[in-house]
C-alpha cells in the first residue's frame, strides 16, 4: 500500500499542550553541544533576561522535539499509508515567532500541506502551527519526509 | 569576539569554518533529548542490514550543529528568527574515538533594512560529502 493522496489538504487535532521545562531546554542544549558562550541563554535565567527575554530560551531546533510528537499522529494514520520504516527526512525548516521560552506550554496543530509521488517514491511536506496557549503564533515548523518505494533499496 | 551588527555585517562577508566532532556518545545523547529512537542512529547490526555503511547521526543533530554555529556567530541563539535545510546526504559515524567531523561555515547572501536581519547561507561537509542543501538562516540583528 502506497501513501494515500487524499490526505493532503487535511489538519489534525490540536496536541495536548506541551510544557517547556528550563531543564529541558538545558538537556537539549547540551546534546547538540551549545555550551558556548553565546549559549548561556540556555541554562542561565539571568543570561537570558540580560538580551531581554522573560526566561532561558530554546535553541533554534527544539521545536522539532514538538513538530515530531504531532507528526506522529499523521505516521500512525492507517488512512496515511505511511511506513515508517521506509521514511527518510528530506528537508525540515523553522520560523520562529518568538523564541521558545521556558515556562511556555505550546499547542501543536498539524497540517498536511502536499503529498507528491515520484515514481516508486512519495514525498509529503507538513506544516506544524505551535502556538502558545494565547493562541499566539509561537514557531512554524515545515517538514518534508520521503517515503521510498517497496522495491526500493534501504 | 564582538556579536556582529546590521551595520557591520556586508552581502559577501565570510562565517569562518568550525569543525565539530561528532561521536557515538553525542548521537546516544541526542536521541535520549530529543526522544528521536530510531535504531538506525545507534545500532549497528540494524543499521547495516538497512544497507547503511554503520550507524548514521540524526539529520536533525547536523541541522542544529548548523544552527549553534550560527548562534555563536551571532551571539544570541533567540535571534536566529528562521533556519531550514535540506538533508543531502548521511553522515556515517564509525564506533571509534574520532568519530565523525562536520564542517560547517557561511557566507552573508542578503540583508534586509526594514526588518534589520541578515541571511546567512551555511555550507556543511563530512567526510567530503555535503551534508545541508538549501541551508539558510535569517537573523535578527542590533
Amino acid at each position: 500500500m502506497g501513501v494515500n493522496p487524499e490526505i493532503s489538504g487535511r489538519v489534525y487535532p490540536p496536541s495536548p499542550g506541551y510544557e517547556v521545562g528550563r531543564e529541558k531546554i538545558r538537556e537539549f542544549a547540551e546534546a547538540i553541544n551549545a555550551t558556548g558562550p553565546a549559549d548561556a541563554v540556555h541554562r542561565d535565567p539571568a543570561a537570558a533576561q540580560a538580551l531581554g527575554y522573560p526566561d532561558v530560551i530554546a535553541p533554534p531546533t527544539l521545536a522539532v522535539i514538538i513538530a515530531q510528537r504531532s507528526e506522529a499522529q499523521l505516521m500512525l494514520d492507517p488512512e496515511a499509508g505511511i511506513d515508517f520504516s521506509r521514511v527518510v527526512h528530506g528537508e525540515q525548516r523553522f520560523v520562529h515567532h518568538r523564541p521558545i521560552v521556558a515556562g511556555d506550554v505550546l499547542i501543536a496543530t498539524l497540517h498536511v500541506d502536499s503529498v507528491k509521488t515520484m515514481g516508486k517514491n512519495a514525498m509529503v511536506t507538513t506544516r506544524v502551527e505551535i502556538a502558545d496557549e494565547k493562541g499566539e503564533p509561537v514557531t512554524t515548523t515545515t517538514s518534508t519526509i520521503v517515503i521510498r518505494g517497496a522495491g526500493e533499496a534501504a | 569576539m564582538t556579536a556582529p551588527t546590521f551595520d557591520t555585517v556586508a552581502v559577501g562577508d565570510e562565517l569562518p569554518a568550525v569543525s565539530y566532532p561528532v561521536r557515538r556518545l553525542d548521537l546516544v545523547r541526542y536521541a535520549g533529548a530529543s526522544g528521536d529512537f530510531n535504531v538506525i542512529h545507534w545500532n549497528d547490526r540494524i543499521a547495516t542490514a538497512v544497507g547503511l555503511p554503520s550507524v548514521i547521526a540524526h539529520g536533525m543533530f547536523s541541522m542544529a550543529t548548523g544552527g549553534r554555529f550560527v548562534s555563536d556567530w551571532a551571539g544570541d541563539p533567540g535571534a536566529v528568527i528562521e533556519y531550514g535545510v535540506r538533508f543531502t546526504s548521511l553522515v556515517p559515524v564509525p564506533d571509534d574515538e574520532t568519530g565523525a567531523t562536520i564542517e560547517v561555515s557561511g557566507k552573508i547572501t542578503g540583508k534586509d533594512d526594514v526588518t534589520r536581519t541578515a541571511k546567512v547561507t551555511l555550507t556543511a561537509h563530512s567526510a567530503g560529502q555535503k551534508v545541508l542543501g538549501k541551508a539558510i538562516a535569517v537573523v535578527r540583528l542590533r
